[in-house]
């Protein structure tokens, strides 16, 4: 999918916009949008979340990841039509400040970070693939990550915070 | 200033910014004295205490600071700043960073000055050591004892004897009304409890669980979204926009044109997208664009300004009677600032007020530009700094503050504007500027450099906005302000003393001029000329801007001349370096590293295996910004050209160092963005528009690669003033990895980046 091809038929139409209802971070929320649209852009601009985050609106970098049923999914080529019924977990659906989720305390631990932007990318494509395979080899966590980009370069610190949870995970 | 301040709620834990709006009366705003500093005047005073520092009745701290944090770990710094020298707990300080109605104007957040303007004698150091003595002042009358014997700690001043009053009591939220005092003295480093310890980064909670407002997560009520349409085209103008094309769209609500300027207004973010695509726009074919395979040799040819940086007047008669001359060009092309978020801000223009939330660098300049392109007196206009995604530089941040800011002034509504990846790298940034570097030099019988000649070209066009050039940016160049452009002139005879501001010198040279010495080495026959040319592109400042480039090439040149003369690479730069921090950067890394003293390349090579080598690099960041030495090992597969860096030494000497965990941040971030620009980031055009657009276009590494093991030896030097450090590691990892591959293989690199094609392609020519 690419930019500027939704959004056409209700439009088209004439029609008021369809409801959808979307379980996000174990909340259900009704709202009013063409199904066309990307799920990215009802998080951030509908339910005003702040995780997901717009980077390049062609799944490429990662900054809009989220969790659908567990997967790490790019929520900027999701079309929130087609995701109703699936359970989506933000970044902050994880943990909060002061109960922090232990991969996100791994990355606190770390000090994984320098502007944070690219943070639900390597979170929560981590995330999805440890929890289903703790035992995951370096090469495994490369391959999750090889869509992932990190452009302050912190990688040093988060392969260590990932480890760290891989550790946890395993324990 | 205080007044407004209680109104401000910081929440700390959540990162939230909720600013409630205060715009300062008519006459506070008239009242402009002109600052120190190099930026125009400001209804803040910052020679008065007030501007910086405010003492609530809860005794909570709160500093208003003109350098912002974009991810670099100033925020922090500055807390620990104010923390250490008013002797509170670091919780209780609160910071308000870059808003044009509240902290002082510090001009731009850039070029690692940060540290050097804040954390010295001037500024918010000053003004943090003005208020501790004022309120020991204040204390020595309220509890009637000398000033000299009373002990300050944990947000109290007292006596020996135990009587004590806090902060909160002496001043109780009122003013301070004092001015800086240049004579208040900085707490000494060897007191230092929370300034200089790893502090954790105080957003961290705050990031890592989403909670953090970055630009993009700016919602004002009413606010619609807005999205740009640019030119297909360089140079392309507009001929006709057709509304009717985008008639009876869901959620349109205008379609903007202003001169070359167009957008859409939608209700909501993927209604205006649609639009966007939707509209036809006629476009004059654009200007074209020089050949991008020819491009190093066009540049040289294009006319240029050019400026003597330095010249002893005895270059061409030392090179011809030296015994070797070595002669070397190397070229370095333009490169993203690729912030991995698109950039996005927010305007609210109407009634002849504006209110914008930008991640820009550069909140006055921003506001006398959106001032500008409004049409609106400066006074009416308030930006306030929101952080973005890492911008590195001159990013799509201030393009799209104005993007915004027009979009928002025709609707009469705010407009949130967040545009797309190609909007972002086609159009939105001010590349990093491609260079050329031709270099000779000439070796004496006994192996030492007695001559060095330096001529580098590089590109330029706009750059920063400022306060007066909003058209350096594309927004305002399609808006009808011309870009700032070069014209050509000769180069005078220098006058000044060696000119290293950009780093177009080389460390190795005396930089004597008229008798008065500059540089970090010992060549006293030098000459160095370097030549600006116009760019097609827009160009603007990238994590070390030039100073990158000028030293790829004159590190990876005194390696060529250390090759000559047989000699180790790093007893080779001892030899010829007088700078004695740079001197000790270079033997600590050597140090660490476990340094194997030989000359380059190593001896055992054998073809058609994986090699593996070391190489050095070191520079005086801006001759006197920060000292560092870097070593790379390396591993070149000569079947698949892949250069595979193995470990990293950085020797690193910033001063007084801050934080050295968020130092250390930065050196291994440096050094990694480093080593994804020199093996694979280029931009790159066709004969009408740039081609890399994207990330499968535009060659970033990603998270998921091998990594190199990155060490650092931190010097902490107490006795003298701190510099930057975000840009001294990044700027000699093309150098560092350029001499490993040498060492390895015997080829020589010289054009980043190095692509396995080009690795391969020079490992050809070396057999």
């Amino acid at each position: 999918m690419t930019e500027g091809t939704f959004g056409l038929a209700s439009a088209r139409d004439g029609k008021d916009m369809p409801t959808i209802s979307l379980k996000v971070n174990g909340v259900v929320h009704v709202v009013d949008v063409a199904p066309e649209t990307p799920l990215l852009y009802v998080l951030g601009d509908e339910l005003h979340l702040r995780g997901p985050k717009f980077g390049c609106g062609l799944g490429q970098c990662g900054a809009c990841t989220v969790l659908i049923d567990g997967r790490a999914e790019r929520s900027c080529i999701t079309a929130v039509g087609g995701v109703n019924h699936a359970e989506i977990v933000t970044l902050e659906g994880l943990g909060t400040p002061e109960n922090p989720h232990p991969i996100q305390q791994a990355f606190i631990d770390e000090e994984a970070a320098q502007c944070g932007f690219c943070l639900s990318g390597v979170i929560l494509t981590a995330k999805s693939l440890l929890d289903r395979n703790p035992k995951a080899t370096d090469d495994e966590i490369r391959q999750a990550l090889a869509g992932v980009l990190c452009r302050c370069f912190v990688h040093t610190r988060m392969f260590k915070a990932i480890h760290r949870y891989a550790k946890s995970r395993r324990q | 200033m205080t007044t407004g301040l209680s109104r401000r709620d910081f929440l700390m834990t959540s990162g939230a910014l909720v600013v409630s709006f205060r715009v300062a009366s008519l006459l506070e705003l008239l009242a402009s004295p002109q600052g120190p500093f190099d930026t125009h005047p400001s209804h803040i005073d910052p020679a008065k205490l007030d501007s910086w520092i405010a003492v609530g009745a809860d005794g909570i701290v709160t500093a208003h600071t003109g350098k912002c944090d974009f991810g670099q770990g100033i925020y922090t710094a500055q807390a620990q700043l104010i923390a250490e020298e008013l002797c509170v707990p670091l919780h209780r300080v609160r910071l308000t960073q870059c808003d044009t109605s509240i902290t002082p104007d510090q001009g731009t957040t850039s070029g690692s000055q940060s540290t050097p303007t804040n954390f010295n004698s001037s500024d918010l150091a000053q003004a943090a050591a003005t208020a501790r003595e004022a309120l020991i002042n204040m204390a020595a009358q309220h509890l009637g004892a000398p000033g000299g014997q009373l002990v300050v700690a944990n947000g109290f001043v007292g006596t020996k004897g135990g009587r004590r009053v806090s902060y909160g009591e002496l001043v109780a939220g009122k003013k301070f009304n004092l001015t800086l005092d240049p004579k208040a003295k900085r707490r000494a480093p060897r007191e230092w409890t929370v300034l200089g310890k790893p502090v954790p980064p105080l957003d961290i909670k705050a990031l890592v669980t989403g909670r953090f407002e970055f630009v993009h997560n700016v919602h004002v009520p009413g606010m619609l979204h807005g999205r740009v349409v640019r030119p297909p085209a360089v140079g392309a103008t507009v001929v006709s926009a057709d509304e009717h094309s985008v008639r009876g769209m869901a959620g349109l609500v205008k379609v903007v044109v202003r001169k070359n300027f167009v957008g859409v207004v939608a209700e909501k973010q993927a209604q205006a997208i649609d639009a966007a695509a939707k509209l036809k726009v006629v476009w004059t074919p654009g200007t074209g664009l020089p050949a991008q395979q020819d491009f190093y040799d066009y540049l040289r040819k294009q006319p240029s300004r050019d400026v003597m940086m330095v010249d002893s007047h005895d270059v061409e008669e030392k090179l011809a009677e030296t015994a070797t001359v070595l002669r070397a060009t190397y070229c370095h092309p333009y490169q993203a600032h690729g912030s991995v978020g698109a950039s996005c801000a927010v305007a609210d223009v109407r009634a002849g007020k504006a209110t914008l939330w930008s991640s820009t660098q550069s909140v006055y300049p921003t506001r006398q530009g959106v001032a500008t392109l409004a049409g609106l007196p400066v006074e009416n206009v308030r930006v306030i700094f929101v952080r973005g995604s890492g911008c590195y530089g001159l990013n799509g941040a201030d393009t799209v503050s104005f993007d915004a800011a027009l979009l928002s002034q025709a609707v009469h509504l705010p407009v949130r504007v967040q545009l797309s990846r190609e909007d972002e790298m086609a159009w939105g940034e001010n590349y990093g500027s491609a260079c050329v570097v031709d270099q000779r030099a000439g070796l004496d019988a006994a192996g030492t450099i007695v001559v060095w000649d330096c001529e580098p070209w590089w590109v330029s066009l706009g750059g920063r906005p400022g306060y007066d050039h909003p058209g350096n940016v594309i927004t305002g160049a399609l808006a009808g302000y011309e870009p700032q452009t070069i014209t050509p002139r000769a180069a005078s005879r220098p006058a000044k003393e060696l000119e290293n501001g950009n780093n177009a010198v080389p460390s190795y040279v005396a930089g004597c001029i008229g008798g008065k010495c500059g540089g970090a080495g010992s060549i006293r026959s030098e000459r160095v000329l370097t030549h600006t040319v116009n760019s097609p592109f827009f160009t603007g400042p990238l994590r070390a801007p030039l100073r990158l480039q000028n030293t790829f090439a004159h590190e990876c040149f005194m390696d060529e001349l250390s090759a000559q003369a047989k000699a180790d690479p790093v007893a080779f730069r001892l030899r010829h370096l007088s700078e004695p921090r740079l001197i000790d950067a270079v033997k600590a890394a050597a140090q660490a590293a476990k340094w194997d003293a030989r000359p380059s390349p190593q001896p055992d090579r054998r073809r058609g295996e994986v090699a593996s080598g070391r190489g050095i690099a070191c520079v005086a960041y801006e001759g006197d910004n920060g000292y560092a030495a870097l070593i790379a090992e390396v591993e070149v597969d000569p079947a698949s050209g892949r250069v595979q860096v193995k470990h990293f030494v950085v020797a690193h000497d910033c001063g007084p160092i801050s934080n050295p965990s968020g130092l250390r941040n930065q050196i291994e971030g440096g050094v990694l963005q480093g080593m994804s620009r020199v093996l694979g980031e280029e931009v790159t055009w066709n004969e009408h528009a740039v081609t890399s657009t994207d990330w499968t276009t535009y060659h970033s590494l990603p998270l998921g690669i091998v990594l190199p093991v990155i060490d650092c030896a931190l010097i902490n030097r107490s006795d003298v003033s701190a510099t930057g450090a975000g840009e001294t590691a990044i700027t000699l990892v093309a150098a560092a990895i350029g001499n490993a591959i040498f060492d390895a293989t015997g080829a020589r690199l010289r054009q980043v980046p190095f692509t396995p094609a080009r690795v391969k392609s020079s490992l050809d020519v070396r057999s």
